[in-house]
């Protein structure tokens, strides 16, 4: 286990040079947009005056690599800086928002990763059966489509034909527990769908890869159960990877849900990110790009742990 | 009378009540089904203007709101902060639903002879949300913020013809360096919020402390806001306990939100779906003429549009009324070569409208030696809705007089600082402006900054300096008349259409007889306007 102590410090280690790195490529990535934040706030109504004034009071006239190195200072204290636009504390400004996106992402994941999981197995036991067929070009078709149109078909038949379900998921204080499900239900079904199949159909290929090897036919020779044969003998093998296609899509609930939240009118991160790229507020737009990026380089690792959490050569390397 | 009549009696009572119909239409139909002028009265006071009655908490879907969205008056910008500003903060005067000017925070207000100084007596009765009188000090520090060498306020400009602003105590006075008859007017620029002073003279504006008719007590930008009302607000109305706004910026959510009845009221509709939202009983939707404007500036000064045979050839060879019906879906005002709406004051209604003719822009062209002529025009996406499709549109209607119009679709970011003012010729959008002085001061006076067609038009700008501090308003109709002849003759500037604001509310919710043409959704004044029926 010491290796596995060691593996995790080192590729956390590595994981702030990535951070580095993205934080460099984002910087000058807004830098290179055109426009700057003077002219994107004053908008139509910007004079060459009003611009000068407020590029001055943003500190926007000193050369790039100065502002950088300076934002740089604040954050590896742990200092984000102020929103340009707003002067609101970055901090501030994200974390309710990060809260929201990753509720949605989490209420997602509860419902898509065992839904998906148990239907790959199935799919798996019952392969190229009627089930079979059905279930893939299900999932296949909700992949396919845009999350948006996935939203306003759910918003169309739950929400204005059924009314079962509220058409916008806006979230107020004084919502119990059970109010927040309902209430978000849709944009957490939108993503089910959208994130299920992937999780489905690779558990699916996993198993059944494994179907075909010796000790599959022994168990099968034994007598035991198909079921059984999957879920003891052949699933356990199957985890790496369905594990990595997991910890990716967990991922891309943080990161890819812009969409959703537009539609249905979700407070979460993904739209500050897109008002913060359009209006130049770069500390927003590093910060939010570094929660994202920092998602991404977590999950990977936990995936790699538990792919060797699971898997005993690994676990006990010679 | 006749079972019919009856019938059709009883159904436009119901329209009144829902507010579907105007006075006038109701009016001409009860006489149609055999009323007398003083039982049709009758039958509209009874059933129409239910009188107003407090209570309820009006959820609003409101358009264009973002995280960036903030409390400071001199960069208000997106529709939510200007939604919010008339809900929450007081002007010195406000347009009224018939679209004359009327008191808030000034009761009365007199111009010197030669309207270079306005003297602004206040309201003693008005109070900020912190209990605090609204005093002279607090209207100087307001207009102060604005004024000076370091302000970034986008409304400088409004005011610079400011030199001095004193506190009388009980009013305010405001010296100017040339006469201007529309100083009220300019008062209800949403920039011109009354915020409270700080002890240092300076204004504060990041308490979001205003004495409009509602105060907030829950606010995140970009997501909504909750207001209750401020029982010592000074105004009439303020029907409704609390106002919830939400910020629904995808068109589709907000209808589907007004729909499921998730939401009293929405800012704005998609003109596509209007035909569709308006056969849902639950809904009226409003569709009202406005000030704003879609604008297409030629540099004068530049070839082929120094020509003036071009520039007529060029206004004569749009159609607007097809532009208006495909690309707004009705939604719009037909325009006419100048930029004054009816829904501006002064609006002269008697200058001929021009027509799409193509045979006549084709002779122009030939008398100049220009037939065939090819000029590029830029637009983009994000100018307006169907921004580039009205362009290619307009290229297809222009071909018919023999005109090649090459439609280069720019990109959406950075188009009001490489685009507008550069491309010789363009598309824009105007926001809505209260007097024809102050659009024309804007965009069309010769040294004007944002003189987007680089018209010098000696007469039109000699007109502009006199009607500015003329205070007879017959005189100074008159000379708007002048000035909108002169733009739609000698002009640089395509009109097509004044868009209009198209929104909607639940029959649940009342409004009274008019709407006011300065913003959308009754000036944004709704919340202190309309109430459950």
């Amino acid at each position: 286990m010491g290796d596995l102590l060691g593996l995790v410090l080192k590729r956390l280690g590595l994981g702030l040079v990535a951070l580095l790195v993205v934080s460099v490529l984002i910087f000058f990535a807004v830098e290179l947009l055109p426009g700057d934040i003077a002219q994107a706030v004053l908008g139509q109504s910007a004079t060459e005056e009003t611009v000068q004034a407020l590029r001055e009071r943003l500190g926007l006239d000193r050369p790039a690599i100065v502002r950088y190195f300076d934002w740089l200072g604040g954050a590896v204290t742990g200092d984000f800086g102020v929103s340009l636009v707003s002067g609101e504390r970055v901090s501030e400004a994200i974390s309710d928002r990060f809260v929201n996106t990753l509720f949605l992402a989490a209420y997602a994941a509860v419902l898509a990763v065992p839904i998906a999981i148990f239907l790959g197995i199935l799919v798996a036991l019952l392969r190229n059966s009627i089930f079979d067929r059905v279930a893939n070009v299900l999932t296949l078709t909700s992949i396919s489509s845009p999350e948006f149109f996935l939203g306003y078909v759910l918003i169309l038949y739950l929400a204005v034909r059924a009314s079962m379900f509220p058409a916008i998921a806006s979230l107020s204080g004084d919502m119990t527990f059970l109010e927040l499900l309902h209430r978000t239900f849709l944009p957490a079904l939108t993503l089910v769908l959208v994130v299920t199949a992937h999780m489905m159909r690779m558990t699916r290929a996993a198993i059944i890869n494994l179907l075909s090897s010796p000790y599959i036919e022994m168990a099968r020779l034994k007598g035991m159960p198909p079921f059984k044969v999957i879920v003891r003998h052949a699933l356990p093998n199957a985890w790496a990877p369905i594990i990595n296609v997991v910890a990716l899509n967990l991922a891309y609930l943080i990161t890819g849900v812009v969409l959703v939240e537009v539609v249905f009118v979700y407070p979460g991160v993904g739209q500050l990110l897109v008002d913060a790229v359009s209006k130049r507020d770069f500390p927003i737009v590093q910060a939010c790009c570094l929660i994202f990026a920092a998602t991404f380089i977590l999950l990977n690792l936990a995936a790699d742990v538990g792919t060797i959490l699971t898997n005993p050569r690994l676990r006990h390397p010679k | 009378m006749t079972k019919k009549n009856q019938m059709l009696i009883d159904r436009l009572a119901e329209a009144a009540r829902q507010g579907k119909i105007s006075r006038r239409n109701f009016m001409h139909h009860s006489m149609a089904a055999g009323l007398t002028t003083v039982t049709a009265t009758g039958l509209w006071t009874s059933s129409a203007l239910s009188q107003p009655k407090s209570g309820g908490t009006l959820r609003v879907a409101q358009h264009d709101g973002n995280t960036a969205d903030t409390h400071d008056i001199g960069v208000y910008q997106s529709n939510f902060d200007i939604g919010l500003v008339h809900t929450h903060r007081s002007f010195l005067t406000m347009i009224n639903p018939d679209g004359s000017l009327g008191p808030d925070l000034a009761t009365e207000w007199e111009a010197s002879a030669d309207a270079a100084e306005w003297t602004f007596r206040l309201n003693s009765a008005a109070t900020f949300h912190n209990g605090n009188p609204v005093t002279a000090n607090d209207v100087v520090a307001s207009m102060n913020y604005h004024r000076g060498e370091a302000s970034t306020s986008a409304a400088k400009a409004l005011l610079a013809g400011v030199t001095d602003i004193r506190d009388n105590g009980d009013s305010v006075t405001f010296v100017l360096d040339s006469g201007n008859a529309d100083l009220p007017w300019l008062m209800t620029d949403y920039h011109l919020a009354i915020v409270p002073a700080n002890p240092d003279g300076t204004a504060d504006w990041q308490s979001g402390i205003g004495s409009g008719p509602y105060r907030i007590v829950e606010l995140d930008f970009g997501t909504g806001a909750r207001l209750v009302r401020h029982d010592g607000w000074h105004g009439e109305g303020a029907y409704f306990d609390e106002i919830e706004m939400l910020v629904i910026n995808d068109p589709n959510a907000r209808q589907t939100a007004l729909v499921t009845g998730d939401v009293d009221t929405v800012t704005l509709l998609e003109n596509k779906t209007l035909g569709l939202l308006a056969r849902n009983s639950d809904i009226v939707v409003e569709n009202v003429a406005s000030a704003q404007a879609l604008t297409m500036p030629m540099h004068m000064d530049t070839a082929p549009f120094d020509v003036p045979e071009v520039r007529m050839a060029l206004k004569l060879a749009i159609n607007r009324e097809e532009l208006v019906e495909k690309i707004t879906f009705g939604a719009a005002t037909v325009g006419n070569d100048f930029h004054h709406s009816p829904a501006m004051p002064f609006w002269p209604d008697d200058i001929e409208q021009r027509q799409y003719d193509p045979d006549q822009a084709r002779s122009l062209l030939a008398s100049v030696g220009m037939e065939g002529l090819s000029v590029n025009f830029s637009t983009a996406d994000s100018v307006t809705t169907g921004a580039v499709d009205a362009a290619v549109l307009y290229a297809e209607q222009a071909k018919a007089a023999g005109i090649n119009i090459n439609v280069v679709r720019e990109p959406n970011d950075g188009y009001w600082s490489d685009v507008w003012l550069v491309k010789p010729w363009c598309m824009v959008t105007w926001g809505a402006r209260p007097t024809p002085d102050v659009m024309y001061s804007l965009a069309y006076q010769a040294d004007a900054a944002w003189n987007e067609s680089r018209w010098k038009n000696p007469r039109f700008n000699e007109l502009l300096q006199q009607a500015k501090s003329e205070l007879d308003n017959d005189l100074r109709a008159e000379m708007y008349r002048e000035m909108a002849v002169l733009a739609r003759d000698d002009g640089g500037t395509v009109i097509p259409y004044f868009p209009n604001f198209v929104y909607a509310r639940r029959t649940n919710v009342s409004r009274g007889e008019h709407l006011s043409p300065a913003w959308s959704a009754d000036g944004y004044r709704y919340a202190s306007r309309w109430w459950f029926a």
